[in-house]
């Protein structure tokens, strides 16, 4: 029998819904809830971590976040400007430097890093906060330089020139007239850095860290063997991580609709 | 603010100015004065080189030959100071070039204190001044997206007399206003040209050449085809090339179409 176009659409809605609903019902028959319960959601353990998860945590994860966003910002300004100077060779070290960074794993950097500083300077000791700050940054750089760069570039030129005519030397009119707006417009890829950012200090564990120094995933994976609650700890750094990516992800949006309100 | 005395009102004497950009030629040895205290309009058709000439006033546009002197400044030196010699020339762009991110009452005091060093009071005072000049004394705290164009580019002519210029560009000022906004802005130049400042305007409005222009300049191609006073090349051109202009824009619907 001949179904109409709406018939037809109907009857694959119902058979995709029918499918899920068998999925989700298999997956509730077969798993294991209570060790699921004991090993992702336990509750003692949960209690055990508070409050150590926020004050050592949580709050080094936001520290290091916030001192290698900001001297990857710095160093990323400086690469986006080098990049579109009119000295050529600035802008093959740019280059050199960003296509490098992005094309390796930051996992990679920070392997290199924690054995590289020790080496190439032996009898300097860094502090933790420094390498975390470097290493993280360096990575970020990269990125955030090619946010800004963009940011730079949707400035209209007519604004550098109105500066310039005003009697501005190139530097002040980039500093006070260009960057500004620069930065307006690429406020929100750059809260989505600052996320990319907060999850990559996950992997500074390889640099060695002692316990005062935890992050969020270090600390959750030392939990793993301290409690002996299966992954409940790495379940509870995870909410950690949320908590805080989760409003800049709505800070982002927001701030797109915004330029997209103001754009004419 | 009837009685604004000019110290210093700068000339220009632009002298076998070539620009070229590659292999195209936009200025081809260009001879033009202008006399400290004169207005002075370019009027051609589009890409005959006007802008370019303007811009080459300030160094917004480096030339390759010849020399310009402004007020004592050989603009072409290389040795020459370029944000020194700027100082001393306004310029107000086709597009306003406000800067967004900034008040109205900003826009005008940011150069004054970022390059002549004045102080924020003083800086205001200054600005405050001039954009009553323009007659927005009350929209200082605005910004630039709320106003329209018209008032857009008063704010922009106050923002360059700010920095107390003796000499004004102006390029192309009223080409992208709506119509109706357009006397606006002229009757500011109007008022300008008569307290005795310098001013060389790239402008479409023939009116106002004719009117306020004490020397109009025709150009195409790159060249000045013939200059004199506005009742000369306006009310009388003869060079073809200036007539044939001259009925075009004076009297778009009877071009013949061949």
């Amino acid at each position: 029998m001949a179904m109409t176009a709406r018939q037809r659409a109907r009857t694959s809605l119902y058979v995709q819904l029918g499918l899920f609903v068998v999925a989700v019902v298999a997956l509730v028959i077969t798993i294991d809830w209570a060790t699921i319960r004991s090993a992702f959601f336990n509750f003692e353990a949960i209690g055990g971590m508070f409050p150590t998860i926020i004050l050592v945590g949580l709050k080094n994860t936001i520290f290091y976040t916030i001192i290698s966003f900001a001297f990857g910002l710095a160093l990323g300004l400086l690469l986006a400007l080098m990049k579109m100077a009119t000295f050529a060779p600035y802008r093959w070290i740019a280059t050199g430097y960003i296509e490098f960074f992005r094309g390796i794993p930051a996992l990679l950097v920070f392997i290199t890093f924690g054995f590289g500083i020790p080496t190439a300077f032996p009898g300097v000791v860094w502090p933790t906060w420094l390498v975390v700050m470097v290493a993280l940054g360096l990575v970020a750089a990269a990125y955030i330089a090619e946010t800004l760069r963009a940011g730079l570039q949707a400035v209209p030129r007519g604004q550098y020139e109105a500066a310039r005519s005003l009697g501005m030397p190139g530097w002040r009119a980039m500093l006070t007239i260009v960057i500004p707006q620069a930065f307006r417009i690429v406020m929100p890829p750059l809260t989505n850095e600052f996320i990319l950012v907060t999850k990559d200090t996950s992997l500074i564990f390889v640099l060695g860290l002692a316990m005062g120094d935890y992050e969020l995933t270090k600390f959750g994976r030392d939990g793993i063997l301290q409690y002996g609650a299966g992954i409940t700890p790495l379940v509870v750094a995870g909410a950690m991580y949320l908590i805080i990516t989760l409003p800049l992800g709505q800070l982002a949006r927001k701030l797109e609709s915004r330029s997209a309100r103001t754009k004419r | 603010m009837t009685e604004t005395k000019r110290s210093t009102a700068a000339g220009v004497k632009i002298t076998d100015l070539s620009k070229s950009y590659g292999p195209v030629e936009v200025l081809k040895a260009i001879n033009l004065e202008v006399k400290p205290g004169e207005v002075v309009c370019l009027i051609g058709p589009s890409g005959s080189g006007k802008s370019t000439l303007l811009r080459c006033v300030n160094l917004l546009e480096q030339p390759n030959g010849g020399s310009i002197d402004v007020g004592g400044y050989n603009v072409t030196d290389p040795d020459v100071d370029v944000d020194q010699m700027r100082r001393h020339v306004g310029m107000v762009f086709q597009q306003f070039n406000l800067f967004p991110h900034l008040t109205v009452l900003q826009n005008c005091t940011v150069a004054q204190q970022k390059v002549l060093k004045r102080g924020r009071a003083e800086a205001e005072k200054v600005a405050q001044a001039n954009l009553e000049k323009v007659g927005l004394g009350t929209f200082a705290s605005r910004y630039p997206d709320q106003l329209s164009g018209g008032q857009q580019q008063r704010v922009a002519i106050a923002r360059a007399l700010s920095m107390d210029p003796n000499l004004m560009l102006f390029d192309e000022p009223t080409s992208a206003l709506d119509p109706e906004t357009v006397g606006e802005v002229l009757s500011i130049m109007r008022n300008l040209a008569r307290d005795g400042m310098t001013m060389l305007v790239v402008t479409h409005e023939m009116a106002f050449a004719r009117d306020v222009a004490d020397r109009v300049v025709f150009m195409d191609g790159g060249v000045v085809v013939e200059e004199g006073t506005s009742e000369e090349v306006i009310g009388n051109p003869q060079q073809p090339r200036t007539q044939d202009f001259l009925k075009r824009v004076l009297d778009p619907t009877h071009v013949d179409v061949e």
